[in-house]
């Protein structure tokens, strides 16, 4: 059964864009059949780092003025063979995105698609609330401070009441990604608590991506960071955070630690 | 903390909307601190002047202006330009909940849920209950009682229908503000209680927090 995945923040900048294409690739590269799509309408970015900015022909608002079809949009990622990008329209207004174009689309990417991942533009406007309307899962990306946790605390409230879903009074599955996360400042300290994120929030933690040199390289390489280094810190991360989203039991593992409490509550259904 | 009411001009087809949605939310702005954006308004509007006369007539309890450069008659009247406010984004009036026939309305709601950034839970009938956290930018408006049995973070408005005997109990006080029956106490006045289990109460004109255990 195919499941549609939105990956929202509310809060610029956090790391949505890079957490789709590499939880898109991660789950890809564990057979899945993934298609990343870019809500961006006018600030397109996932298509530069997946790497096929120079390939886009067509984009999902072609599709959805009937301009082209939608496998003349999709582009077929050159690394893995399961993983696609529908890219976002760079040129045309944001009001183009309209909802019965959205649910088409979603609709027949569901027929394709194993993962439909939807990359949310910030804040809470119209591209953000289209991102997520269709959503079955959501995954909140939120960094270790307070505007940012409050924005996503916002989200969290959005989805539970605006989405498709929630107005059909089904729940939507809500998972935390904490990103950015400098083990440096956090010993020092400087940035909110794991725990205290966890308890503003009370959702689930799919896992804790370190802040990482390696993230910035692999983007400007046009490539997820799963594919372009594998080993590195935010590779094994997001690779075990794919692998929760499967359904699989991992160890959380938080960045700068061996051990951590963490296990204990992950996992843990808060209210 | 206060509200922002950003009129559009002209003013006079504002007032109308506002009265609008005073019709659909009759109690939304009891007791509740309001400053008024004038940006949007130009000098020459010929409401301007009589704008606060027309919203104190309201019911609307202003305690200042921002966008203003000047010191007219009208912002002086309600204590001069607010500076440094801070904006917290925009926010939709909640309309009442309708009017059902039949059956008796229940006094008292009870939510599982958390209270999330954004929203508002408005329960003029009775007392409110949330058992779960609200949220810093979340708020909370009951006609009478509100009870959380987790963490108050956001605002909590009880009383709102002119209730005295309301009060408001939490697991753990965090707030941004607290109001009963208009009266209203901002988190630098409760910082003594912070962290604790308490209930604030109206005794004459003031807030009363204790610590409950
Ligand atoms: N774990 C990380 N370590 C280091 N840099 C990161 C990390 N995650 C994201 N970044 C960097 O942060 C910046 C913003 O990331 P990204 O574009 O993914 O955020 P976004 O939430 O999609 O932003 P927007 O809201 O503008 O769409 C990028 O330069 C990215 O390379
Ligand atoms: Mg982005």
């Amino acid at each position: 059964m195919s499941k549609v995945l939105v990956v929202t923040s509310g809060k610029g900048g956090v790391g949505k864009t890079t957490s789709t294409a590499a939880l898109g690739a991660a789950l890809a590269k564990a057979g899945k059949n993934v298609v990343v799509v870019d809500f961006d309408v006018g600030l397109r970015n996932l298509d530069i780092v997946m790497g096929a900015e120079r390939r886009v022909v067509f984009d999902m608002i072609n599709v959805i003025q009937g301009d082209a079809k939608l496998s003349q949009a999709l582009i077929r990622d050159k690394r893995v063979e399961t993983l696609s990008i529908l890219p976002a329209s760079q040129t045309r207004d944001k009001d183009a995105l309209t909802s019965e174009g959205v649910e088409k689309v979603i609709a027949e990417l569901r027929e394709k698609f194993d993962w439909v991942i939807c990359d949310s533009p910030a804040g809470i406007e119209r591209g953000a609330t289209l991102a997520m309307h269709h959503a079955d899962v959501a995954v909140i990306v939120t960094n270790p401070e307070v505007s940012s946790v409050r924005d996503s605390d916002r989200i969290i409230g959005l989805l539970d009441s605006k989405t498709e879903r929630a107005t059909k009074g089904e729940r939507i599955e809500k998972h935390l990604l904490l990103t950015r996360y400098d083990p440096v400042r956090a010993a020092r300290g400087d940035m909110l608590k794991t725990e205290d994120v966890l308890e503003i929030l009370s959702i689930p933690l799919l896992g804790i991506i370190p802040e990482s040199a390696e993230v910035l390289r692999a983007s400007n390489l046009g490539t997820p960071v799963v594919l372009a280094n594998p080993d590195a810190a935010p590779s094994r991360a997001y690779a075990d955070a794919a692998r929760r989203l499967m359904g699989e039991q991992v160890p959380m593992t938080v960045p700068g630690e061996k051990t951590g409490f963490l296990n204990k509550l992950f996992g843990r259904r808060v209210a | 903390m206060a509200f922002v009411l950003s009129p559009d001009a002209p003013l006079r087809s504002w007032l109308a909307e506002l009265d609008a949605q005073i019709e659909r939310s009759a109690t939304f702005f009891a007791g509740r601190p309001i400053v008024v954006d004038l940006s949007g308004i130009p000098d020459s509007d010929p409401d301007l002047e009589t704008l606060f006369d027309e919203l104190r007539s309201r019911g609307i309890r202003v305690i200042g202006a921002e966008g203003v450069d000047g010191l007219t008659p009208a912002v002086q009247s309600v204590g001069g330009p607010l500076i440094g406010g801070r904006p917290l984004g925009l926010y939709e009036v909640p309309d009442d909940p309708p009017d059902e026939p039949a059956a008796p309305e229940p006094t008292s709601m009870v939510l599982d849920e958390p209270v999330r950034s954004g929203q508002t839970i408005l329960f003029p009938q009775g007392d409110l209950t949330i058992n779960g956290s609200v949220a810093s930018g979340a708020e909370i408006m009951a006609g009478g009682s509100i009870h959380v049995y987790g963490v108050l973070r956001g605002r909590a408005i009880a009383g709102v229908t002119g209730n005295q005997q309301a009060r408001i109990f939490c697991k753990k006080l965090d707030a941004e503000l607290i109001s009963i029956d208009g009266l209203y106490m901002t988190a630098e006045d409760m910082d003594s209680f912070r962290g604790k289990s308490i209930q604030a109460r109206l005794e004459g004109s003031s807030i009363i927090i204790t610590e409950i255990s």
